[in-house]
């Protein structure tokens, strides 16, 4: 199927180009590889033009094009964002691409976008929606669930949000285009992360008590000391705090542990 | 050590998980080491792995460029190597958790050295980027994700086969008991996890009284069962 690709000069939103629903199909799938070729030099870029191109078939000329390949230089080149949310960037860039957007607003859009994009989905997914979603399935572990129905609460909670959020920045992106900017300021992202913090600070408080008696299965006075102890060591561990990773500090202690345990 | 080469494959799809494709986030510990352990079946001792790695892997985001861990490799060592290692031995589950935690350290620098290779690629394939050649673009996303799938399988059977002859050892000379040694595991790991939760979290207002109220919710259900 063709699209009539309707050239403008400006970002706003007009009628959007069509593309067929296995073109999404693709693009999504894709999206799920955007950080295939995640380096230190172009970070996200390859990803971005990774997902745009079944898109950009779509221009005039085709795969074969000037269009095309002029597209795809410019949507592979640097970009930096949260995984996520590069779906924001995917749909409006396939949008602005196909509305025949003058490339220099194009490259200065790219410019604009990446570091929202990153800021905000790492406080929303990496330091809100994950623990939460692992916070909670630690809870679950606490109150004595099965091991794999466990496993099953943490990917169901984790991958509603996780695909949510995908398909909502795809949508976005290409029903705003280059005029995107405002949706960044839907509530979800700006009183997301807040609210998603208070959550997971409550589900861990539930969760640490219950999964440490689960792990520990012993009587009260054992898991009243590990919890004392964890408390003071966290104390330390937050005064520590960029001085200090916990996991090497648990890995040095857990190794001399093990050392004294074998050597006595 | 029959299970090694089925053991590698799995760690590498969910190796290739934690950041290349998909992230779904079944490359998580308390994920990666139950599969694992279920695996070599024991799943409920692979999740006791997975649940403390779980805790000392909050403090460890993936955020941007950091540099940081790889769990969902390290979490099948860790989870198969202690379910593996059995039920009735006093030390399976530091054990499972130790070699996670070194797998993993190990994984977050074979992520930076992907990276670089990654990098290496685009900079061989410059030209062709720049041209918009779409053959370019596919070819370093494929090969990234080749290259992420194979490192993750590599880091798995090398932990796994070098770890588990020590972890063996290590298993039947422990001396101290079960519960002395979950309780170390656990108090590190809920420190770690309470720290981290503070640094996460500590900046939204009012989150510390829903932790103190999640505390107690907590120690309630405990008390009622």
């Amino acid at each position: 199927m063709t699209v009539r690709a309707m050239p403008q000069t400006t970002p706003a939103p007009g009628a959007a180009p069509s593309i067929p629903s296995w073109t999404w199909v693709a693009i999504f799938t894709r999206m799920l590889a955007i950080q295939g070729a995640w380096n230190y030099e172009t970070l996200l870029g390859n990803g971005i033009g990774f997902c745009v191109e079944p898109a950009l078939r779509y221009l005039p000329g085709g795969p074969h094009g000037a269009a095309f390949k002029a597209a795809m230089a410019r949507e592979s080149a640097y970009f930096n964002a949260h995984p996520y949310l590069a779906a924001v960037a995917v749909g409006a860039l396939a949008r602005a691409e196909l509305s025949g957007v003058p490339p220099e607003r194009i490259e200065r859009f790219r410019t604009a976008l990446s570091g929202p994009l990153g800021s905000v989905g790492d406080r929303l997914v990496w330091a809100g929606w994950l623990p939460f979603a692992s916070l909670v399935a630690l809870a679950a572990f606490g109150l004595g669930v099965r091991p794999l129905v466990v496993v099953g609460i943490f990917l169901v909670l984790y991958n509603a949000g996780h695909v949510a959020l995908r398909v909502w920045g795809l949508r976005v992106g290409w029903t705003h285009g280059l005029a995107v900017a405002p949706s960044l300021g839907n509530p979800l992202l700006r009183r997301g992360p807040a609210h998603l913090a208070r959550a997971a600070a409550a589900a861990a408080g539930v969760a640490l008590p219950l999964a440490s008696a689960r792990v520990l299965a012993g009587g009260p006075t054992i898991l009243a000391s590990v919890l004392a102890g964890a408390a003071l060591l966290s104390i330390v561990l937050i005064r520590l705090h960029g001085r200090l990773e916990g996991y090497k500090l648990a890995l040095v202690l857990i190794a001399l542990f093990a050392l004294i345990s074998v050597a006595r | 050590m029959r299970e090694l080469l089925p053991l590698s494959l799995l760690g590498g799809v969910i190796g290739l998980d934690v950041v290349c494709f998909p992230q779904m986030m079944y490359s998580r510990p308390l994920v990666a080491a139950t599969v694992a352990g279920a695996f070599v079946g024991d799943a409920e001792r692979g999740l006791l792995v997975g649940v403390v790695l779980e805790l000392i892997a909050i403090a460890t985001l993936p955020f941007g460029a950091s540099r940081y861990p790889e769990w969902g490799s390290a979490a099948v060592v860790g989870g198969a190597i202690a379910a593996t290692l059995g039920a009735d031995r006093a030390g399976t589950v530091t054990i499972g958790v130790l070699v996670a935690l070194a797998t993993a350290w190990v994984g977050g620098w074979t992520l930076v050295k992907l990276r670089q290779w990654n990098a290496w690629l685009a900079r061989r394939r410059r030209p062709a980027l720049d041209a918009g050649a779409r053959g370019a673009v596919i070819g370093l996303q494929l090969a990234g994700l080749t290259s992420d799938l194979a490192r993750a399988a590599a880091l798995t059977a090398a932990g796994y086969g070098l770890l588990f002859p020590l972890a063996r050892y290590a298993s039947s000379a422990w001396t101290f008991s079960g519960p002395l040694s979950r309780s170390v595991v656990m108090t590190l790991a809920a420190a770690v996890a309470a720290s981290a939760a503070w640094t996460i979290f500590h900046s939204a207002r009012g989150s510390r009284w829903y932790f103190a109220g999640g505390l107690v919710v907590g120690l309630l259900l405990l008390l009622a069962r």
